[in-house]
């Protein structure tokens, strides 16, 4: 049998869109934990470039970056499938995945930031929900249309890093009336089997951000 | 060109992401009508293809809009799958592909606009930065070219290929320019090797504006920027 390991960190996003992907698509897998402040050895060995989770391992052979990665995934393990057939559909899938890897990690700088500068992010954020609210969603229960695609997992980290950020915030970010389309997708995203059992413990999250 | 297969490339002379999308067409011999943009005045249609960003390069195919020059040049592997083939078969030799396709565009790109935006001590930084991520870049293709002889014909050009290029195919300008060995033969003769295979093609030539018109965009544009943040 094909040997598959995910080398990854609970607090990274990133490592969660491997794990729904691959569990989307019913991959066994063995998970190893990585202490970002002691890489381990097979982690260097394998992402000498970045050194950087996640990392998938196929028959031994590494795959970095969390994007290539899900290509990857999508490529050998075609059931399933999380990406459109229609070139043109998987060029707009493909569009929003790249959107979600430039623009989404405004919001992890929410809480690392202070006063003005702070503000700034949160403004930034916004703006940035606003576009995939206008532009992204549609009326459709998930971005590529009835079913959980690539996009989703992308973007998977908004639907659940919000709510923490609101905590320590004090305040409200992704609130249902200004942004109703993305605030029900966070709840679809999240009643999704696969998803659902698969979700960082928020009272952790929030513990780590306090 | 009828209405059906109908290809519009909205782009700007100057920028390296419009130029990658040119080459790809023109490598597959797909005829396409090319729009140039004013970036101080975008047209209609360039606003309406492209409301997210508005930014340029914009493939319109049959009527339907893509932007994003990776996004597009995946497109356009899979729409027109004649050779070139832009990526590899092999899944494996496609996540490498678009790995270092990644690192070139993260770790190259904006570096390099800096070094031909700033002086002084920036500047430094900069082309130290740069070299650093050039000796990686130099140790990571060694398994992309086994023989060590980049080999690139207008049969077999890639992705990665196309890529580089648009950012690194004018170092000699770039060096004229800013009075600085961008790529040293020496400190990574490989990619001195591929960028010099690539800069050869034909279809490259013909696609690459003349040596003194990009030495004064370089010029026009380092002057600009160095003005700006005086």
């Amino acid at each position: 049998m094909e040997q598959v390991q995910l080398l990854g960190m609970w607090l990274s996003p990133y490592s969660y869109r491997v794990i729904w992907a691959l569990q989307l698509k019913g991959i066994a897998y063995e998970y190893i934990e990585e202490d970002l402040s002691n890489k381990s050895p097979l982690l260097l060995q394998c992402n000498p470039v970045h050194k950087k989770i996640p990392v998938l391992i196929h028959s031994g052979k590494p795959i970095c970056e969390s994007s290539v990665i899900l290509e990857y995934i999508e490529e050998i393990w075609p059931q399933n499938s999380l990406l459109p057939c229609d070139p043109y559909e998987r060029a707009i899938a493909r569009f929003w995945i790249k959107f979600a890897d430039d623009k989404g990690p405004i919001v992890w700088k929410i809480c690392g930031t202070r006063g003005e500068e702070r503000q700034k992010v949160i403004e930034e954020s916004l703006e940035m929900l606003k576009t995939i609210e206008e532009h992204g969603l549609g009326d459709k229960k998930f971005f590529g249309g009835d079913k959980i695609s690539m996009v989703d997992i992308a973007f998977g980290g908004l639907a659940y890093w919000p709510g923490v950020i609101e905590k320590v915030l004090g305040r409200n970010l992704l609130e249902a009336h200004k942004f109703p389309r993305l605030h029900a997708w966070t709840k679809n995203f999240k009643e999704v089997p696969e998803i659902k059992e698969n979700l960082p413990d928020f009272g952790r999250l929030l513990k780590r951000q306090t | 060109m009828g209405e059906e297969n109908k290809v519009i490339l909205h782009g700007v002379w100057a920028s390296p992401f419009s130029k990658r999308v040119e080459l790809a067409l023109k490598l597959k011999g797909i005829p396409f009508e090319y729009v140039e943009e004013d970036l101080q005045n975008k047209s209609p249609q360039l606003l309406r293809c492209n409301p997210v960003h508005k930014k340029i390069p914009v493939l319109v195919h049959n009527g339907k809009p893509i932007a994003e020059s990776l996004v597009i040049l995946e497109y356009i592997d899979e729409t027109w799958k004649n050779s070139p083939r832009l990526l590899p078969k092999d899944p494996y030799k496609r996540a490498k592909v678009r790995f270092w396709t990644s690192f070139v565009q993260q770790q190259l790109f904006d570096t390099m606009f800096t070094v031909t935006k700033t002086e002084g001590e920036a500047q430094r930084k900069a082309v130290k930065e740069v070299s650093e991520k050039l000796q990686v870049l130099e140790e990571g293709i060694k398994e992309l070219f086994p023989n060590g002889n980049p080999c690139i014909d207008s049969q077999n050009i890639g992705l990665l290929d196309i890529v580089i290029l648009s950012l690194l195919g004018p170092h000699k300008v770039q060096e004229e320019v800013l009075g600085i060995k961008i790529i040293d033969p020496e400190k990574t003769p490989l990619i001195f090797a591929w960028l010099t295979a690539i800069n050869q093609l034909t279809v490259v030539k013909e696609a690459t504006p003349p040596h003194d018109k990009l030495v004064a965009l370089l010029k026009f544009l380092r002057e600009n920027s160095l003005k700006s943040s005086a």
